[in-house]
């Protein structure tokens, strides 16, 4: 091992990183602790009060029905995309500017996103502050995360798949229909399912778009407003702040919404090691 | 022409269509906003915007002014940034250089993983924990304040800055490190002096997509800043962030009145920011990609 200096030096980086590992590790230990003596089955399958107590269940599934909605929609866009870019496009000034365009989109803030869906969805359109505004709000949100780990499973797809299958006389669309995407989608699946993880958590973009607090009713169609867990610990968490009655149910809310992320996150990251393996060439 | 042919040739523009989703996006963003946001020009003009007062709600003398809006977010991502730099850095250097190789397997999707933890939960954390620790540390009336938020949005750019630059480091050529240590530098001497230096542009990449996210985000600061619209430098004070200001008003705001309009300028403000600084990060990047 190195000298003294050389070790104290190394000791400090260490330091510093553990420092970061730590403090997400106590935001979540902190969460969990305080939430978890929360959920039980009636948290989750009642309806709130509107003095902020209560159940969550129209939350739930506010959420559920946003994240339907938005995969419906993003998904075959981002993968039709994914596939063009891999497969189809060729250097030049078009293939530039979807490039672009998906880099821009990507660097959006997501509330940018929200006035975006407000102007166009909701007034222009006139869809109303309503699950199909926000759906695809949200769905415009995650199409580069889709499309960009989508192009990622493409190329990792050997090359003479390809040319073995054109080499037979199949054409380029038999080709991709069946030598490349069956070995690709899982993969595009599994990074999609991050951007899927992204649109359940964030809160900016249907605060303008379709949420609403206390709606102690299930959506009958897709123009209703719907509440979200997002917007429904946001709401908690600025309304009562001090209200001790109510600090089962923000952090309640607050642990449903973290495991349903973080769970979406760690399965894509434990599915994509699967494939990884099981598609080694 | 054959099925066969026909079919490649629908398929080729169905697959066009969806590609061009994206471009189709971004221009209906740059239109709606836009289209949202004219009307301001004419009455009471842009020159509204450059006023130092916002008080969209004055009955004697609406403000419209962006100038306490652009210095609330400006203090708060400079803080925020300053902040994550050292971790960021250091930490990606502590990654790639020093960490065996399992335990960096565990230390990198660990940390990505903080950049999925959604914003409304750092928010509410910050409500509860983050703010009586800033009140009682420095001796405030009141938690919520500039700092508070950029520790909370530090955090978040934490992530963004350690995977990149670690890739950045990473991808040093062997031979800048063996050739320094053949010359009898030490580890640190040449993790410091060669192996970094080697990787500034990327690293440099890394802290603008930080701050790129920082600008942009909208609930942890909203949650934690107090949002307070006035001009000011003091760490300690509440601010109100371009951000927050659109996801606070808009609720409450009539459609189509001039504070609406001026909540898109925003915005188009925010829009503009993010744009440039993610252009320029992805610059930085893409040419020292390629040397």
């Amino acid at each position: 091992m190195g000298s003294l200096s050389e070790r104290a030096a190394f000791l400090g980086l260490r330091i510093i990183t553990y420092f970061v590992v730590l403090v997400v590790g106590y935001i979540l230990f902190d969460i969990i602790k305080n939430g978890i003596g929360v959920l039980s089955w009636s948290f989750l399958t009642t309806y709130p009060n509107p003095d902020g107590t209560g159940g969550i269940f129209p939350a739930i599934v506010g959420t559920f029905y946003l994240v339907l909605g938005t995969i419906l929609v993003a998904l075959p866009l981002g993968m039709a995309s994914a596939v063009y870019l891999t497969e189809y496009a060729k250097q030049g000034f078009l293939n530039n500017q979807i490039r672009l365009a998906i880099v821009t989109l990507a660097g959006v803030p997501s509330i940018v996103f929200g006035l975006f869906g407000l102007g166009l969805f909701v007034l222009f359109l006139n869809f109303g502050t309503s699950i199909l505004a926000g759906s695809l709000t949200l769905a415009c949100m995650i199409l580069p995360t889709i499309i960009v780990s989508s192009e990622e499973a493409l190329r990792a797809v050997p090359q003479t798949l390809r040319e073995a299958s054109l080499a037979l006389g199949a054409t380029k669309w038999e080709t991709i229909r069946k030598s490349v995407l069956p070995y690709a989608i899982p993969g595009m699946m599994t990074g999609s399912i991050l951007g899927v993880g992204r649109a359940a958590g964030e809160t900016a973009p249907i605060l303008l778009t379709v949420a609403a607090f206390f709606l102690p009713q299930l959506p009958g169609s897709v123009f209703d407003q719907v509440m979200a867990l997002p917007y429904h610990l946001y709401v908690l968490a600025m309304q009562f702040p001090n209200a001790e009655t109510v600090r089962p149910t923000q952090y309640g809310t607050a642990l449903v919404l973290l495991l349903l992320v973080l769970g979406l996150n760690i399965g894509a990251i434990v599915l994509r090691a699967h494939f990884r393996k099981r598609n080694r060439w | 022409m054959s099925f066969r042919q026909f079919q490649e040739r629908t398929v080729k523009y169905v697959l066009v269509g969806a590609a061009l989703t994206s471009i189709i996006v971004v221009a209906l963003i740059f239109l709606f906003l836009f289209r949202e946001a004219l009307p301001f020009a004419s009455d009471p003009g842009l020159k509204e915007l450059a006023s130092t007062r916002w008080m969209p709600k004055s009955f004697q003398e609406a403000g419209y002014g962006l100038v306490p809006l652009i210095t609330g977010s400006a203090l708060v991502t400079l803080l925020a940034t300053l902040l994550a730099i050292p971790f960021g850095v250091f930490g990606a250097v502590y990654i790639a250089e020093v960490a065996g190789p399992r335990e960096r397997e565990i230390l990198k999707p660990f940390i990505e993983l903080v950049a999925a933890i959604p914003s409304v939960v750092l928010g509410f954390f910050g409500i509860m924990v983050l703010a009586p620790i800033v009140k009682s540390v420095f001796g405030l009336q009141n938690g919520l304040t500039a700092i508070t938020g950029a520790v909370l949005l530090a955090l978040m750019a934490v992530p963004t800055i350690i995977s990149i630059s670690e890739d950045a480091i990473r991808s040093v050529p062997k031979a800048y490190k063996e050739a320094s240590l053949a010359l009898g530098a030490n580890r640190v001497q040449t993790i410091f002096k060669v192996v970094v230096p080697a990787a500034m542009s990327g690293i440099i990449a890394s802290i603008m997509l930080g701050m790129g996210r920082v600008v942009g985000e909208t609930m942890a600061v909203i949650m934690v800043t107090g949002n307070a619209a006035k001009v000011t430098l003091s760490p300690f004070s509440s601010v109100r962030t371009m951000t927050a200001t659109i996801a606070n008003e808009m609720g409450e705001v009539p459609f189509g009145t001039t504070h609406y309009q001026a909540l898109f300028w925003i915005g188009i403000a925010l829009l503009i920011a993010t744009f440039c600084i993610n252009l320029v990060a992805l610059r930085v990047l893409k040419s020292y990609r390629r040397a």
